[in-house]
């Protein structure tokens, strides 16, 4: 079939002349279209097509305008502009006539309308509105492909606040006579609960009357749901896991009609599906796994070699067998698979070969070794997306001894490729390992310099950052330090010697700091060499000013010795009076410091780097000032919330728009406040930082990777368990030296290739030795992060802070020896994993039991059997690892709550975390305008902790530090507080703070602890007392809006005024007034975040309807209502 | 989820563009012509996937393509789909152009934007796999087709009695 196919379309060539036009195209050729097409095809520039087009649109536009124009016509002129719209020039004033079209057109017309719409629109485009009746009207429709049609343009893009009123349509069309309509409303509804989850919530269990669906088409469509759940929340569908096996076991079988072959395989896709989605339930869970075990070596059985379609199902196969709980035979199986892909001609299925490869090496080293010859072979395969797959798998493999060799290979494919993306990936990935393994000084410097100069400004900006605190930071010892630093300054010296235009701006900038900061350790060169050097960069004209401003911060640095000045002068003569003001501050603070020596060694002191620095971060200096201020007739400070607070209370004009800027502001102080105390900041002693500040707002988004990287860690160990059983299952094979293997199985890995002359083959070889050391050792084979830990090189310290140093003005002030044994004692951080991941799972089992129930078929709302009580301590309670020896720890703790939150309600104090050391609790308080967070931090240990930070957060929360002074020194079995305040930055269901200790003890070796701790949304939720009058206007004002029935308190005598009562009682909600049938409830998170919600019974129901100025705010509002009301 | 496919020609003329996500007019026009870039370039014997460009959202996503004579068939997807089965889906609906235009060419998916449209949404819908099976698609075309026959014809002979 696919040979005919090819055969007419290589004809094609001949047949586009269109004088010779056979057949259907030519009919159409005379129409409109034909000529507007005609038209094109005969042009010769852009400009001409660009003139063409707009004639036509204009006279588009005055047809679809007349009045004359009949829906027949609209259609053909639809058919033109999409014609138009998909040759990229815009056409927005035919939308409405689409809309039109669909809503009176006959059904062809209307057909052609709705494909319009779908083109041209998108789901929050205004003017979708007015196609909401036509749906409504279509859903309801006797005709089957009106509805059809309905119901695809619905999957491809509807209006979220506008799911409810059609919903009860859609969910209905599940229960329709034909299969094609169930099975697109199936799809419509798993649109909706992509687009918003909670509005679908109800109708769980119809997905698993579709997933029981008579036809196997629904039930297919059906899966993409699933996979959807199953992958949010693996727990809450172990129940099913039987079915799918059962579903594919029949799938497999043949037990499906004919029709659903493919290539003679029964129903491809849908064996692909299920196949995901058993991995999904299988992932560390043996029981489950078991269930899979028969059906999936049935499956590797089954998918005979020979179709395009079959490897599919195959990859999916072993992907899942690698990803459940191990089984010995099958894994040997799955190997083989992986080898036959690998080893395969076919090029996709090389490229799947090496994707497995890259996923289970992890898991299975030995067999990278297998394939080590076909991998070296891979690395020179003409076609780049092959070399690229193959450094991904190098990636994952690289230890110390093979870094060089396979670093190397990445710079050799960075020098070819021209693809941006790619680019920025992998010169991210050099540096990590570079970072993580580098065998020594040279090589390191020579490594990051490749980096930068290839890398240039495409690279992530916390490539150079972290390789600037690297060198601030140093490592294990002074001697080291000093050398590397002496390293790179030599190397930036002979760099600015050659021709520095060529470097990319961002090295420069790396350049000059670390000139600035180190260039004194190398006795031999003048600082007015490397002055001259530096200056010569302000000279030239790629320069952009930031980096200028780099280059005068270094000069200052350096100009201290009296030979300097002259030039000194000279480049503050010429920048003083530039037109970029922050050029022009630099060159101030360069001329005043180069003539002011004793200043300057104050402003920098060089040897001064690791001695601690006070910071006055309350800064009293400023108290003359204030005074002074406030004697002249100044306002005085009001803290931005009570400032926000007089605001909304003497609202005259509606200030939404600028509400939001107060809080961000505060988080930004609170989050230089906080780092204030060991990141110090030197640069305040000079007036008009404006760069400074412009440093800090980019520096924040080099934090998110700090994060990511401590999370992948973790996200890592977890994998360990299976790995580890796996390897003492298998039979461990005699360690032979890689070369060994490499020689015994070259014969079998060259089948593809023709044989290479002996030469290279020994060549390869060689490259095979180098690029697999160490995979076959022990250590290795059963887990490869142990022995990257300790080979690991250039040990980071901990982050602390992921700020990097700017522009060199702030110092760390950790003491140099701490810096000794950084890495953290494998023991204990293993500990604080499993103890994390506990709680983790706990919180998991704890969510699942509350969530899930609610959606077995047979499981009755009334009856869930773990009611989640309103005080939110129950939440946290859960998370708690060993719940009954520490109550009596628990109770002593009350008395060390901050004196002024004793009088208020706490929640219950749980345990989140212990360690040899720490056992940390915490609780919270609910106070008239925020939550604090109380954290109790008990040293349990014999020996005192020092330098104790914490640092807590969370995405959709804004943390500030009540008192932010890190405690010196935590007396063993002492206990300390931390406080903070939390306030909700973007509404959520329930938040995940999480947290960090950071601590030394005696021993000097820092350590940490992780703890989470969760809340849910109803802890911020406070009464909003509003009168029926500013209900109303605020209910016009607010824009975010959702509804849905929730359940009524039907057995009540006034079932509206108990079931708002019962909301009031559980969620702090405040009923402003009740009339008749109807109420409305009011409530608020802060004074700016209200959320109002109005009640109507409604057919025994409910019904809600609940808006908000705040995004994301009603619905999870709603999702409390919900379980409240359930619970009862 | 498929996040949008795209036919174009050798010279990178849309034929047809379809996403199932938004991107603005702009963004949609730069993604057509970075993806034809990155696929013109490559040879015959090299594999037919490709890491996502910038625009499309990185490496999360993939470029899964097939070069019929003068067409590129281009679907973009995310990971949560089977890079070899949506090449055969590729393959499924071409065979299923080729049934519904006979012998499918070039210049059919060009006066025939819509049509090609119709198919495309009995295939995939909202960037979910719908329908795999070519003979069931064809139905479902056909019984739409059938329609438009009559619907002509009625129109004609209303034109008559006139």
């Amino acid at each position: 079939m696919s040979d005919v196919m090819e055969k007419t379309l290589t004809a094609l060539p001949s047949l586009l002349s269109l004088d010779s036009q056979p057949g259907s195209a030519k009919l159409s050729a005379n129409s409109k279209l034909g000529n507007l097409i005609r038209g094109i095809t005969e042009l010769t520039s852009k400009h001409e097509e660009e003139k063409l087009i707009q004639r036509e649109l204009s006279s588009i536009k005055e047809q679809v305008s007349s009045p004359n124009t009949t829906m027949r016509q609209m259609k053909e002129l639809m058919v033109r502009t999409i014609y138009c719209e998909m040759l990229g020039y815009e056409a927005s004033f035919s939308y409405i006539h689409a809309i039109k079209l669909a809503q009176q057109g006959n059904v062809l017309e209307k057909r052609v309308g709705y494909l319009a719409v779908s083109l041209f629109l998108n789901e929050s485009h205004e003017l979708l509105l007015l196609l909401v009746n036509t749906v409504l009207k279509d859903l309801q429709s006797t005709n089957l492909i009106e509805v059809c049609m309905a119901l695809t343009v619905v999957s491809q893009m509807f209006p979220k606040d506008m799911i409810p009123a059609i919903l009860p349509l859609v969910e209905e069309k599940l229960s329709h006579s034909k299969e094609i309509i169930r099975r697109k409303a199936v799809l419509a509804l798993y649109k909706f609960y992509l687009i918003a989850p909670n509005q679908v919530q109800h109708i769980h269990n119809k997905f698993r009357k579709a997933l029981c669906d008579k036809d196997p088409g629904v039930m297919s469509a059906s899966l993409h749901i699933y996979l959807q759940l199953i992958q949010e929340n693996p727990e809450g569908y172990k129940d099913l896991t039987m079915s799918f096996v059962t579903i594919l076991k029949q799938v497999v079988m043949g037990k499906l009609p004919m029709d659903f072959n493919y290539h003679c395989v029964p129903a491809p896709w849908l064996q692909i599906h299920l196949l995901r989605i058993l991995s999904l339930l299988g992932k560390n869970d043996q029981s489950m796994s078991e269930i899979m075990y028969e059906i999936l070596d049935e499956s590797l059985q089954r998918a005979e070699m020979n179709h395009n379609i079959t490897y599919a199902i195959l990859y999916e196969c072993v992907k899942c067998i690698y990803t459940i709980h191990p089984k010995p035979d099958l894994l040997e199986k799955a190997a083989k698979c992986i080898g036959s892909f690998v080893l395969s001609p076919r090029i996709n299925l090389k490229y799947l070969g090496l994707k497995a490869l890259t996923y289970v090496v992890q898991q299975d080293p030995k067999l990278v070794l297998q394939h080590q010859m076909t991998i070296i072979e891979c690395l020179d395969h003409p076609d780049l997306i092959i070399k690229r797959e193959t450094l991904e798998l190098l990636f994952r493999i690289t230890n110390a001894q093979n870094v060089t060799v396979i670093v190397e290979k990445m710079l050799d494919f960075l020098q070819v490729s021209e693809d941006n993306h790619t680019t920025i990936d992998l010169v991210g990935k050099v540096a990590e390992l570079a970072e993580k393994y580098a065998p020594d000084n040279e090589w390191f410097i020579e490594t990051m310099n490749t980096v930068f100069s290839v890398g240039g400004d495409v690279m992530q900006p916390d490539i150079p950052n972290s390789f600037l605190k690297l060198l601030l930071e140093g490592f294990d010892s002074v001697e080291e330090d000093k050398k590397l630093r002496l390293f790179a300054v030599n190397s930036y010296v002979s760099l600015l010697q050659g021709e520095p235009s060529r470097l990319p701006q961002r090295f420069l900038q790396v350049i000059c700091w670390v000139l600035g900061e180190y260039a004194h350790l190398n006795e031999d060169v003048e600082p007015d060499a490397v002055l001259r050097l530096l200056a010569k960069l302000l000279d030239m004209k790629s320069s952009t000013s930031e980096t200028k401003s780099w280059v005068l911060i270094a000069m200052t640095k350096l100009c201290s010795g009296g030979a300097a000045f002259s030039v000194a002068h000279e480049v503050s003569e010429t920048y003083g009076s530039s037109m970029d003001t922050m050029l022009r501050q630099r060159a101030q603070e360069l001329q005043h410091l180069s003539q002011d020596s004793a200043l300057q060694s104050r402003v920098f002191p060089r040897s001064g780097s690791q001695e601690p620095v006070e910071v006055d971060s309350s800064l009293s200096f400023l108290d003359g000032f204030v005074s002074e201020a406030l004697a002249a007739g100044a306002a005085p400070y009001k803290p931005p919330h009570q400032r926000q607070e007089e605001m909304s209370r003497s609202k005259v004009l509606s200030l939404e728009p600028y509400g939001l800027s107060l809080p961000i502001s505060m988080s930004s102080c609170s989050v230089t406040d906080r780092q204030s105390p060991t990141l110090l900041s030197m640069s305040s002693s000079l007036s008009g930082d404006s760069a400074e500040l412009s440093h800090k707002a980019s520096s924040t988004t080099l934090k998110l990777d700090g994060v990511t990287r401590v999370w992948g860690r973790e996200g890592y160990l977890v994998q360990r368990e299976p790995v580890q059983e796996a390897a003492q299952v298998e039979a461990p094979s005699p360690l032979r030296s890689p070369r060994q293997q490499g020689d015994e199985d070259s014969p079998h890995s060259q089948t593809p290739t023709p044989t290479p002359t002996p030469e290279s083959e020994q060549e390869k070889q060689q490259l095979a030795s180098s690029l697999f050391v160490g995979l076959a050792s022990p250590s290795s084979v059963s887990l490869m992060g142990k022995s990257e830990q300790t080979s690991q090189r250039f040990r980071r310290k901990a982050r602390i802070q992921d700020k990097p140093p700017t522009s060199g003005e702030q110092i760390n002030n950790l003491p140099p020896g701490g810096a000794a044994d950084l890495l953290l004692d494998s023991n204990v951080s293993s500990e604080l994993v499993s103890s994390l991941e506990q709680t983790h799972r706990n919180s998991l089992d704890l969510t699942a039991n509350g969530a899930c129930d609610a959606e077995l078929p047979d499981g009755d709302v009334k009856e869930i059997k773990t009611p989640l009580s309103t005080d939110d301590s129950v939440l946290a309670a859960g998370l708690s690892p060993h719940e009954g020896p520490d109550r009596p720890k628990d109770l002593c703790l009350t008395s060390y709550l901050p004196a002024e939150l004793s009088g208020l309600s706490h929640s219950e104090i749980t345990l989140l975390c212990t360690n040899q050391s720490l056992d940390l609790s915490a609780c919270h308080v609910q106070k008239e305008d925020c939550v604090e967070l109380v954290v109790f931090i008990k040293n349990s240990s014999d020996s005192a902790a020092h330098q104790l930070q914490m640092q807590i957060s969370c995405e959709e929360i804004e943390v500030s530090c009540v008192c932010d002074s890190p405690v010196e020194e935590l007396k063993s079995h002492s206990v300390t507080v931390c406080q903070y305040f939390l306030t909700v930055k973007r509404p959520s269901v329930c938040f995940d703070l999480v947290g960090m200790v950071y601590y030394q003890l005696a021993a000097g070796s820092l350590q940490t602890a992780q703890f989470l701790y969760k809340l849910p949304l109803t802890s911020f939720i406070r009464p909003l007392a509003v009168s029926t009058e500013e209900y109303g206007t605020m209910w016009l004002a607010f824009s975010h809006d959702t509804k849905q029935n929730l359940p009524l308190m039907k057995d009540e005598r006034e079932p509206l005024t108990a079931t708002l009562n019962l909301l009031k009682t559980k969620l702090q909600l405040h009923v402003v007034e009740i009339i008749g049938e109807e109420g409305i409830v009011a409530c608020c998170l802060r004074p700016d975040q209200q959320c109002l919600l109005h009640c109507r019974m409604h057919a025994g129901m409910l019904a809600a309807w609940l808006r908000s100025p705040v995004p994301d705010l009603p619905d999870s509002l709603l999702y409390h209502c919900q379980r409240a009301l359930q619970e009862r | 989820m498929i996040k949008a496919i795209l036919i174009f020609n050798n010279h990178g003329k849309p034929r047809l563009s379809k996403f199932y996500e938004h991107y603005n007019e702009d963004t949609e026009q730069q993604i057509i012509r970075e993806t034809f870039h990155l696929v013109s370039k490559r040879d015959e014997n090299v594999c037919n996937f490709l890491e996502g460009g910038m625009l499309i959202g990185g490496s999360d996503y993939k470029l899964i393509y097939r070069h019929y004579a003068t067409l590129y068939f281009v679907f973009c997807v995310d990971s949560s789909e089977s890079e070899l089965g949506i090449l055969d889906l590729i393959q499924v609906f071409v065979e299923t152009l080729d049934k519904c235009f006979e012998n499918v060419c070039e210049l059919d998916l060009i006066f025939h934007v819509d049509k090609v449209h119709h198919i495309l949404a009995e295939m995939v819908m909202g960037g979910m796999v719908l329908e795999t099976n070519m003979n069931e698609i064809i139905t479902q075309v056909d019984t739409q087709n059938k329609m438009e026959k009559s619907e002509l014809f009625s129109f004609q002979s209303t034109r008559q009695d006139r």
